[in-house]
């Protein structure tokens, strides 16, 4: 079975905390920080989660400030 | 402004051997600058903008793409649309990108422009440029209010929808209906391609991109106008948060102006 690991990076600064892209997620792996950028946004981060690299996050981005990327790992067999 | 925040959240930390080129799957794209844009947070112009200019990236049409910006909220796109732009008076979108279109016939010429700009001031512009054929590609942002001036009543302003100056909700008897303009456009033997798509969600982005992709295309054959409508979001002027706005363009937006393909050339 491979595996799909995926790492995104948030331009904090520029966000704005819109929140689309922590909806978007379908692995629940972002979040709103509690604090906040220069500009007094609650900005977007990762957090503990299985994120795939699915990219819904950038797409749905208005900002486009979310790189994202994905790895392809194969697992070991898992013996039932 | 948002209540979904944590103040004690685990941050993850990057694994910095996945960051790599190879594993790249998405980033900006280069044709938009790096400024941060002045849209309010979540506004959909900001996802029109980077669809657009990713089109232009895939397709390597930089340097030949020429695009005019409407007055509007939209009326700084130049600072963000890394590609050349002119300014045009409100609503005389159309009429700009007649002349540079028919004086570059090679060059690609967009324009973008909300509605107020395209469907109330500049209907005209807009119906006879149309009409003509010309060989541009109109990207019609229709978030059913003015945006800039703080909200009042578009053409487009769906029935009972609140703006300032339809307090009471719009009502059809004493304010119009509201116009399907793309519809109407389609009807116009001059015009190529007409299609409304939205970018409230990652999948019908994808949709949007590749209507942008289409109309690049089309203006390559010199197939007429061709109209990308974008049916969108003003959480501001709305008066709701970014999430309920976009809840509001799928509940209430789109079963009025219903999704797709309205008009499109048979290409050989
Ligand atoms: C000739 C002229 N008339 C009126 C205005 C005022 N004005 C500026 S933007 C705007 C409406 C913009 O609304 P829309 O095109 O829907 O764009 P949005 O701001 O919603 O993106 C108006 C009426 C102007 N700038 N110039
Ligand atoms: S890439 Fe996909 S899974 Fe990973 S954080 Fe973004 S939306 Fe979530
Ligand atoms: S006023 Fe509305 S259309 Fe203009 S930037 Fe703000 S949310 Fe977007």
């Amino acid at each position: 079975m491979a595996k799909a690991i995926g790492e995104v990076i948030i331009d904090i600064e520029k966000c704005k905390g819109c929140d689309l892209c922590v909806d978007a997620c379908p692995t629940e792996t972002l979040a709103l920080s509690g604090k906040i950028n220069h500009k007094g946004y609650h900005y977007a981060i990762r957090i503990e989660g299985d994120c795939n690299g699915c990219a819904a996050c950038a797409i749905i981005c208005p900002e486009a400030i979310i790189t994202v990327y994905r790895k392809i790992v194969k697992s070991e067999k898992v013996v039932a | 402004m948002n209540q979904n925040t944590t103040a004690d959240i685990q941050e993850h930390t990057v694994d910095e051997s996945i960051c790599s080129s190879e594993n790249l799957v998405y980033t900006k794209p280069q044709t938009l600058t790096d400024d941060p844009m002045h849209y309010c947070p979540g506004c959909g112009h900001g996802t029109a903008h980077k669809i657009l200019m990713e089109v232009v990236d895939e397709l390597g049409l930089q340097s030949q793409t020429i695009g005019i910006a409407p007055v509007g909220c939209s009326v700084f796109a130049y600072h963000y649309l890394n590609v050349d732009m002119q300014e045009a008076a409100h609503g005389r979108a159309c009429a700009v990108a007649t002349g540079v279109k028919r004086m570059m016939p090679d060059k690609y010429v967009f324009t973008y422009q909300g509605d107020g700009d395209l469907a109330a001031i500049g209907t005209a512009e807009t119906i006879h440029a149309a009409n003509r054929g010309e060989n541009f590609l109109v990207v019609f942002i229709n978030n059913g209010i003015y945006g800039m001036t703080s909200g009042q009543m578009a053409p487009t302003t769906l029935p009972g929808m609140f703006s300032t100056t339809s307090p009471y909700g719009r009502d059809v008897e004493t304010m119009g209906y509201p116009l399907k303009i793309a519809d109407l456009l389609a009807l116009l033997p001059g015009v190529a391609y007409v299609t409304r798509q939205a970018v409230h969600t990652p999948a019908n982005v994808r949709k949007a991109k590749k209507a942008m992709k289409n109309a690049f295309e089309y203006q390559k054959k010199k197939l007429g106008l061709c109209l990308v409508e974008i049916v969108t979001n003003c959480p501001s002027n709305w008066k709701m948060e970014p999430l309920e706005s976009n809840q509001f363009v799928n509940d209430k937006m789109i079963p009025f102006y219903q999704l797709g393909d309205i008009k499109k050339p048979e290409v050989k």
